[in-house]
């Protein structure tokens, strides 16, 4: 957010002081003088986290920048991040690389000029409970900076000067553990009394944070280096382990995506077909001379899906994940049955298409599938078998099979060969494991003995991977680049 | 442009009046994506109302191709004349004749710059077409002319403000986005969006306004294929007023539920979770109720 007074980086940087007693070694070197390096500089930085920042798009950003006053920061930034940030997931890293690299910015110019500010020191003329309780007060519904100036004086009565451990995240928690803030829970009850909403309170942890890095960068006269994102920051939450309703929009987004696939990688055809009928037709606009050829749709690959699903306790938390990809591809596949399996398989095609809501698909998988028998753990060979003597006479080579498991059979019979008639019996077979590749054939994985049976394996736990994975099934490319067989 | 974009009843907000300056001003095209009814063609049109400019609008399908984007030749016209002028003339001047601008039946892109009052161009939906397509846009984009091979190049008269919506279902090509600004827009908080049901259905009491901003608000936080847009909330604004309902109640939403949500298992979600709230009398405790 917003760093203190000044916004724009300064135009006349001087030549570094001799850094004095620093841990990080000093200030790094500063670049040429003027506002256009700096612009630079951030360019660099914004390309070093993977956002493509052309020479045009600079170009833009400073004709941009001519046709604004550029001393109000919400404009600057604006005008910055249409020009530089062309996706919604750019504009995300964006925000933050600008927030990062404003920030030191300024913060070097003022170690460069010998800038301090006056803090506010003493502890004990204040009432701790009334400042616990303004605090909070700004917390839920304080303006921005509000809470900034609430979080540099709760560091000031909590912060111990001089003696914080170091770590700035450790501060952070241990002031708010002292300022008695907790986040609301989450769900229908009245609001707490004390608590404060989950993104105010992140939102306040930023601003200490910020406030401890602005005070050791004054202590230390030196800047820390600059860190790369990291790769949670970045991310729009689409992780198995974000709830479940981001998860749901990225596949929703996914299936959309999966939609519009086939139409633009076919392009022209060129063995396209004429349909005599409608060319007919429209010759009788030029006098019965067919001028123009007309031709034939081509249709879509309509691929008859087939998804097994594991749904044991090894898999629990890639299996919500995989149930929702099943709840999602269920509305765009109109030919899917799907099952789930621990022990033995269940069809549960009837369950996605009538229920709509996903807690009421996973109650009713949970309850009634009968899908665990007496143990609870996996049985693929039976699975396999079991499978096989269900829908044999219906897979044919249009259907494709996909099973999303991990391979691990608790040392049972895998059945290599079930399998293979499978496979063998329907168009392809993909299968999907949410274990990182590096697990795979240790202890009970016996991925590998279904591996050769397989058109693709894929390690899939997120909805990145899970993407490549639809790219191969809709239009057949990228599949060799993806799988990389081990 | 703020300003002018309020005077023309759109309200902008930070981002989108910036956004839209900067491409006044460059001479741009601004791709803008964003949620489904979140008003982006609207800001298209409530630019060229507040800039007093035609608008052209070229709506983009799977399967859209140059001659219904850019031009097309008056095949039946240019057969006519070939008939009529059949004896005598030779190839060469038939050829001269019939490859002329009378012959051109020009498509929305061609309309756009060939036109000498400068206009609005919005470009709706261009994730519905295929890449090759956009491809085709680039030249226009950037250039703003159009090669006709058998006449050659069509130079824009005047710079046309054009304005490309998607609704982020597929990946645009880099080329494309390098040449637009870019917009993001998202639903607007409780505030504005009461403001913009303000400005629509003025007649509306400040409570009811913001017990239906609120309804809306949760709505869209329920896990629906179609959360409602910002043109429902006003429908719905524009039909409490016209039943006279002083206040939203459980029967009064349930009666007029069908304008925000649209689809059958969705209606079920809401009615069950809404619904219940309302009767509670949980979401009445902000307004007077």
């Amino acid at each position: 957010m917003a760093s203190s007074g000044s916004s724009a980086p300064g135009n006349g940087a001087r030549r570094p002081r001799a850094a004095g007693r620093a841990i990080y070694g000093g200030l790094p070197e500063s670049g040429p003088p003027g506002f256009a390096p700096r612009l630079l500089e951030l360019a660099d930085e914004l390309r070093r986290e993977g956002l493509a920042v052309g020479t045009s798009e600079l170009l833009d950003a400073f004709h941009a920048l001519e046709e604004l006053s550029w001393t109000d920061q919400e404009d600057f930034r604006e005008a910055l991040a249409a020009t530089l940030a062309k996706s919604q997931e750019d504009r995300r890293v964006f925000e933050l690389v600008f927030d990062r690299f404003f920030f030191r910015a300024v913060e070097r110019e003022a170690v460069e000029r010998g800038l301090t500010e006056e803090r506010y020191g003493g502890g004990d003329r204040l009432d701790l409970e009334d400042l616990r309780e303004r605090i909070r007060e700004a917390v839920r519904r304080g303006s921005d900076g509000e809470m900034r100036d609430m979080a540099r004086l709760a560091i000031a009565a909590f912060g111990r000067q001089g003696e914080g451990s170091g770590v700035i995240g450790v501060d952070v928690q241990r002031i708010r553990r002292a300022l008695e803030l907790k986040g609301e829970a989450g769900g229908r009850e009245l609001p707490d009394p004390d608590g404060v909403p989950q993104d105010r309170l992140r939102e306040f942890e930023r601003h200490l944070r910020r406030e401890l890095e602005r005070a050791l960068i004054e202590r230390t006269q030196s800047l820390p280096p600059a860190k790369p994102l990291r790769e949670l920051d970045r991310a729009l939450p689409s992780g198995p382990l974000q709830d479940l309703a981001a998860v749901h929009r990225v596949v929703a987004q996914l299936k959309r995506r999966l939609a519009t696939r086939g139409h633009e990688q076919g392009g022209r055809r060129r063995s396209a077909i004429v349909d005599i009928r409608r060319t007919m037709r429209a010759s009788l606009e030029t006098g019965g001379v067919p001028m123009r050829l007309r031709y034939r749709h081509r249709r879509p690959r309509r691929p008859e899906l087939y998804v097994l699903c594991d749904v044991s306790t090894s898999v629990t938390s890639a299996s919500v994940f995989f149930l929702s990809v099943l709840h999602a591809l269920h509305d765009s596949f109109r030919k899917l049955r799907s099952f789930v399996f621990v022990e033995r398989i269940s069809e549960v095609t009837d369950v996605f298409e009538r229920e709509r809501s996903f807690a009421a698909i996973s109650h009713a998988i949970a309850t009634d599938a009968g899908v665990a028998d007496v143990s609870g753990y996996t049985d693929y060979g039976r699975v396999w078998l079991e499978f096989l003597g269900q829908v044999v006479d219906d897979l044919d080579p249009r259907s494709t099979v996909i099973v999303l498991g991990d391979a691990r059979t608790n040392g049972r019979e895998p059945h290599a060969d079930a399998f293979a008639r499978i496979s063998e019996r329907a168009g392809r077979t993909f299968w999907l494991n949410p274990e990182p590749r590096l697990y795979w054939n240790y202890g009970d994985s016996v991925i590998q003995a279904y591996e050769p049976y397989c058109d693709g394996v894929f390690e899939c736990w997120t909805t990145k991977q899970l993407e490549v994975f639809v790219n191969a099934l809709a239009g057949g490319r990228g599949i060799a680049p993806a799988a990389g067989r081990a | 442009m703020r300003d002018g974009l309020e005077a023309v009843g759109y309200l902008a907000g930070e981002s989108a009046a910036l956004v839209s300056f900067l491409a006044a001003r460059l001479g741009k095209p601004v791709l803008v994506e964003g949620p489904a009814g979140v008003g982006k063609t609207e800001l298209a049109k409530a630019l060229s109302r507040a800039t007093e400019r035609k608008l052209i609008r070229l709506q983009c399908y799977e399967g859209l191709d140059e001659a219904k984007a850019l031009y097309e030749w008056n095949y039946r016209k240019q057969l006519l004349r070939i008939q009529a002028e059949a004896a005598g003339a030779g190839w060469e001047a038939v050829q001269e004749d019939i490859f002329g601008p009378e012959f051109l039946l020009s498509r929305p892109l061609l309309q756009a710059i060939e036109d000498s009052d400068p206009v609005v161009l919005l470009i709706d939906e261009i994730d519905k077409t295929d890449q090759e397509f956009e491809a085709m846009l680039l030249e226009v984009l950037s250039d703003f002319q159009i090669s006709i091979p058998e006449l050659g190049v069509v130079e824009a008269q005047s710079r046309p403000l054009v304005l490309l919506t998607s609704n982020n279902t597929r990946e645009l090509t880099e080329a494309l986005k390098r040449r637009c600004l870019y917009l993001w827009l998202d639903y607007p908080d409780v505030e504005r969006e009461l403001e913009i049901v303000r400005l629509h259905a003025p007649e509306l009491s400040e409570t009811v306004a913001r017990k239906l901003v609120e309804v809306i608000h949760m709505v869209r936080g329920l896990d629906l294929k179609k959360p409602p847009s910002i043109a429902e909330s006003i429908d719905w604004a524009r039909a409490l007023l016209m039943l006279g309902a002083d206040d939203i109640d459980a029967s009064v939403f349930e009666r007029t539920m069908s304008i925000i949500v649209k689809h059958r298992t969705d209606l079920d979600v809401v009615a069950e979770r809404v619904g219940v709230k309302l009767s509670d009398g949980v979401l009445g405790k902000l307004g007077t109720g």
